[in-house]
């Protein structure tokens, strides 16, 4: 125990000398108005929509004033807002993820409990329990839900005269059919890794729809990615592979190629997050928007199709927010959750699904990307990404499916091998396997 | 970057630690002129490593540290990645490390002789080691690329259809380190060029008189009197080989898949995974192995030198 002593000194000269480098998030205000900070990533979409709200809060609300500091987004904006709220440096408010990497943040420990506020009833109980650990709610929804699924070429489908598949042998039948017609029946980009993981996450629907409480099993090692039917999404990757259907150039391209090709008709399908193609649709291609549509990952097990769907991120106070700036930001995060916010955000952005907020609904306009999702939510044929049941993740998972999704990996090693890397997860997270 | 200091202070701070004993007796400054430095280097180096082996023994979340004393270095060496890891970093290390004396010392026999424009090609063979890493590596991985990329453009003009350089994973480690020898080489051959002129040159008349051969000369003369450069480079390129992370990470993350992956990524993405603890043991892992291999090889090679 005498060794600590040195160390938390040590510890403690560090966080000085962080403290000194450290631009100072939070602004007093001084004695006019306030001033609150408020922390976001750096993707243009989340600047856009931050723009917007702070632009309509300023107009109802002269005397405060939002200012908004951005960080990168994925791992190194996780360490950014991990390494801001241990030091006690976060700024005013943040919006992170909920799901997993909420609760990795300490929330208990660190984020100022909105359970008792009165806005609590009036969010859809899917986002509740992503921002919510045992004891309290932490975030409130900005943004809207979205779904992993198949982004489809209309144009495509309806020139070869295919129909939306509702059977993985359908899937690949419509993928032949493509790939004859000389275009590029699958786009992968390997160039962003990341893009690699939706057809696997996508997948989830089918596993929960096949095996109920498959979610909760997995958090206690009782289910494995190796054994069905969670292995059908590495499966589905590697047949694709091999049956040639993707783009010449999959191992470099980038997420933004892809988009390309599918609004250019170059490409038929690509599996990934309607968020995402939603907003790059609408910066980049608005002409395409009513060409595109949506389809979920179709089961090869039956021809129930569901859409597996992921949460918007959530605002969150840290506990290092007091005092008057508190009151502030509590009734900023009110106002967030108001009609007027989502109908702002709305504006905004190009929004890939439906709001969690009663009494926020889409405009009339979206494009067919949202309005094909509809009918899922509309008969319930919805269930959340694994993300959001449970806290195992492994890191490595996009460099799993990458090598499956190249044909350097068969899927059953892939699969077994990502179930060693979530081991570590389990172990970060004190679980017994 | 984490990974420089604990090796680099070790190896500086043992002679150093030394010296100022040895002056410590004769020297004409109070001991008290040290306290500035030393204040320092304890609360920058000798602090955060002793708590990085503290760490290494806790699930760390950055808020709490609990001891679970040598589970993270289990968990460690059954990284499924830590293998290729481990056989890539030697890999890349040797494999750099040797391409640098053969070319360095190539290129430095070359840029000594007299040859036009000597000053100048000096300059445009040191002129790689100026530039940042990660502008040579995001500049490669532009020219690299499989479809619009420069080299395979050149490639196909003479009709040859060049290979995916980073996404075959056969080839991505080996593109990498082409790339580290293009930007390091410049620094072995300055080694070679200052180890080259401090011969002397009676030497070389004296093997004229003999009648030796060019290839005489370098054999028997050059070869063996540039050995303390040879030795400079080694270790520096070896060192650097084994921690290398930056160029690596730019130009392929490590992959695609695991293909290029070195003990240094496979530590990163640890770190940036929020397994703190286990990325510190990683690390700690790290700074003995390189200990083990460079200490023994600097003992080896200094031992061995030729007293002019």
């Amino acid at each position: 125990m005498n060794r600590t002593r040195p160390l938390t000194a040590g510890a403690a000269a560090v966080a000085a000398a962080l403290a000194l480098t450290a631009c100072g998030g939070s602004g007093d205000g001084g004695g006019e108005g306030t001033s609150l900070s408020v922390y976001i990533d750096s993707s243009p979409a989340s600047v856009a929509l931050w723009d917007g709200l702070k632009d309509a809060y300023a107009e109802e609300n002269p005397d405060v004033t939002i200012e908004v500091e951005t960080h990168p987004a994925g791992s190194e904006g996780d360490n950014l807002i991990k390494t801001r709220l241990a030091t006690g440096e976060m700024n005013d408010l943040f919006w992170y993820n909920s799901g997993s990497l909420f609760q990795a943040l300490n929330p208990d420990q660190n984020l100022v409990p909105l359970g008792d506020e009165d806005w609590v009833d009036s969010i859809d109980d899917n986002f509740t329990t992503v921002v919510s650990t045992d004891t309290d709610l932490y975030g409130a929804p900005v943004g809207a839900s979205f779904a992993g699924a198949v982004i489809y070429n209309k144009t495509i489908y309806a020139d070869l005269g295919l129909e939306v598949p509702t059977t993985w042998d359908e899937y690949m039948a419509n993928n032949q059919a493509i790939k004859d017609a000389g275009l590029v029946a699958v786009a992968q980009t390997y160039g962003d890794t990341w893009t690699s993981q939706v057809p696997v996450l996508g997948d989830f629907y089918n596993v929960e729809a096949a095996d109920p409480g498959w979610a909760e099993a997995y958090t206690q090692g009782e289910r494995k990615y190796a054994d069905q039917p969670a292995l059908a999404g590495f499966e589905h990757l590697q047949e694709v592979f091999d049956g040639g259907f993707v783009n010449e150039d999959f191992a470099s391209a980038v997420y933004d190629d892809a988009v390309k090709m599918l609004a250019e008709g170059e490409a038929a399908h690509y599996p990934m997050l309607t968020g995402n193609v939603a907003s790059s649709v609408g910066e980049n291609y608005p002409d395409a928007a009513d060409d595109l549509g949506v389809f979920p990952l179709p089961s090869s097990e039956s021809d129930d199709n569901g859409l597996t769907v992921w949460m918007p991120n959530g605002m969150y106070i840290p506990k290092s927010t007091e005092g008057a700036q508190l009151d502030a930001a509590k009734e900023f995060v009110a106002w967030l959750v108001t009609p007027d916010s989502c109908a702002v955000q709305a504006e905004t952005t190009d929004v890939g699904g439906p709001f969690v907020v009663d009494g926020c609904d889409l405009p009339d306009d979206v494009p067919a990307l949202v309005s094909d999702m509809q009918p899922y939510f509309d008969s319930g044929d919805t269930g959340l990404a694994l993300e959001f049941l449970s806290p195992i993740k492994g890191p490595a998972l996009e460099q799993i499916t990458v090598e499956v999704g190249s044909g350097i990996r068969s899927a059953e090693d892939g699969a077994a091998l990502y179930d060693e890397d979530v081991v570590k997860q389990a172990q970060q997270l004190g679980l017994d396997w | 970057m984490t990974l420089v200091h604990p090796t680099l202070e070790r190896t500086t701070e043992r002679p150093a630690r030394r010296q100022t004993r040895r002056a410590g007796a004769r020297s004409p400054y109070p001991t008290w002129f040290f306290v500035p430095a030393g204040v320092f280097y304890l609360a920058l180096f000798v602090v955060p490593t002793g708590a990085s082996f503290w760490f290494a023994l806790t699930r760390w979340d950055l808020y709490s540290a609990e001891f679970i004393g040598l589970d993270n270095f289990q968990q460690f060496f059954r990284e499924p990645a830590l293998v290729k890891g481990f056989v890539n970093t030697f890999v890349y290390a040797f494999l750099t490390s040797g391409a640098k004396v053969v070319l360095g010392l190539a290129l430095a026999v070359l840029l000594t002789s007299q040859i036009i424009a000597r000053g100048w090609l000096r300059s445009v063979v040191f002129f790689p080691v100026l530039v940042s890493t990660i502008g040579v590596g995001v500049m490669f991985k532009v020219l690299l690329d499989p479809f619009d990329g420069a080299v395979n453009t050149v490639l196909s003009w003479v009709g040859v259809t060049g290979p995916g350089w980073l996404t075959d994973p056969s080839l991505a480690l080996f593109s990498v380190a082409m790339v580290d020898v293009w930007k390091g080489v410049g620094l072995a051959t300055l080694i070679y060029i200052a180890g080259l002129v401090a011969i002397p040159q009676e030497y070389y008349e004296a093997a004229r008189v003999d009648g030796a051969s060019a290839w005489q000369n370098f054999r028997s003369i050059t070869l063996p009197l540039v050995r303390p450069a040879t030795v400079t480079v080694v270790l520096l390129s070896l060192i650097g080989g084994l921690r290398s992370f930056d160029l690596i990470w730019t130009m392929t993350r490590g992959g695609p898949g695991f293909s290029s992956d070195v003990i240094g990524s496979v530590i990163y993405k640890q770190y940036q995974a929020g397994f703190y603890g286990l990325s510190t043991a990683g690390n700690v892992v790290l700074f003995v192995v390189i200990a083990v291999i460079i200490f023994p090889l600097s003992r080896w090679l200094n031992r061995k030198e030729v007293p002019l």
